[in-house]
């Protein structure tokens, strides 16, 4: 058996593959791992995205664009294409976007999973991106890896069966 | 840093005392730790992201807020159900019955609960708990919750971490207290230290 390699992306990071192999980041809970895939080219990118909006950032210049929806999903497509892929082959799939913690969801500065998601979702959409799965919600965490050869995603979590989008 | 550092130890020092209490046992704690660390430094102080960990969480609300953790390994979590709550324990893994998690709560709680009450008598702020949530999951998803005030800041976060140990069979316990990137300015004044 020959080992691929993995790619392991970080909170608040991305990460782009050619070819066969896996992208995996671990412990998402209100981030949201976003994934794109383009089958021709066989381009697979995946970016742990901490926050809905880069207009709450008070960074200054050195803005990390891996960890907000509005700057990571650009920047992911454009290291893709850089890559041999093509926007319009591609397909989008996501997990996360977790409330960790109940009371949390009384307050709507706390919502930040769920908000997360709508926000990767509306970007997605002006791209024109298709959305093909996605696992979302809920209290729990979750380990992603997508596999290059097939662009299939594997979401584990630690009291959920092992789901395949 | 070292005024931090010792608002850390006073308020760990009581919560060090109101377990040792719970216990019946001396309880050792070591001397926090305040770092501003990068966020994946923080999920592998507990052993990674992917580490299956238990956590209470709550939320400081009041002149200085911020997030606070007292995160346990289930291993742990298990020693200490048995000595305090004298609940019988089942050797399945991170696994936890209804009243397991009742006590866990209970217990994080009032070593939460100590430990702020002492910090608000220290530096004079006020300082309220918010009622604790407990999580038991991957230590980076539950910590990355505590750390999104930052992630608008940068990708390091202010940590003050206290270890605690008991006795040879080392039940491992921390506290993390990640004051929000605006609290700092007041915790300082409120210790008479000048912020530049």
């Amino acid at each position: 058996m020959t080992s691929l390699s993995t790619v392991k992306v970080g909170m608040a990071d991305l990460g782009v593959l050619v070819g066969a192999g896996s992208l995996k980041t671990t412990g998402l809970g209100s981030c949201v791992g976003l994934t794109l895939h383009d089958p021709v080219a066989r381009v697979s990118g995946m970016a742990h995205i901490m926050l809905p909006t880069s207009s709450i950032a008070r960074e200054g210049s050195n803005l990390n664009k891996a960890k907000y929806a509005d700057t990571a999903i650009p920047e992911l497509i454009d290291r893709m294409q850089k890559s041999g892929a093509m926007t319009s082959r591609m397909v989008g799939k996501m997990a996360g976007g977790a409330q960790m913690f109940a009371f949390a969801a009384t307050s709507e500065s706390m919502r930040i999973g769920p908000r997360n998601v709508e926000s990767c979702k509306a970007i997605l959409a002006e791209y024109g991106i298709p959305l093909k799965g996605e696992d979302t919600g809920g209290n729990y965490g979750r380990t992603i890896e997508l596999l290059g050869d097939t662009g299939i995603l594997i979401i584990r979590s630690v009291n959920q069966h092992i789901k395949e989008l | 840093m070292d005024v931090l550092k010792e608002v850390g130890n006073i308020g760990a020092g009581n919560a060090a005392t109101a377990l040792s209490k719970l216990l019946d046992k001396p309880v050792d704690m070591q001397v926090p730790k305040v770092n501003l660390l990068p966020f994946e430094a923080i999920t592998n102080i507990v052993g990674g992201s992917e580490q299956v960990v238990i956590a209470i969480f709550l939320r400081v609300v009041g002149d200085a807020p911020g997030n606070m953790f007292f995160v346990i390994q289930p291993a742990s979590a298990k020693k200490l159900l048995e000595r305090i709550a004298g609940l019988e324990i089942e050797e399945e893994e991170d696994r936890f019955s209804e009243m397991e998690y009742s006590a866990l709560h209970e217990i994080g709680n009032i070593l939460a609960g100590s430990y702020l009450s002492s910090l608000a008598d220290f530096t004079k702020l006020s300082l309220q708990p918010t009622v604790p949530s407990l999580a038991v999951d991957m230590a980076g998803a539950i910590l990355s919750f505590g750390l999104m005030e930052y992630g608008a800041m940068g990708d390091r976060a202010l940590l003050i971490d206290t270890k605690f140990l008991e006795g040879q069979d080392a039940v491992e316990g921390h506290f993390f207290l990640i004051p929000d990137p605006e609290s700092f300015g007041k915790m300082f004044a409120a210790l008479g230290v000048p912020v530049e």
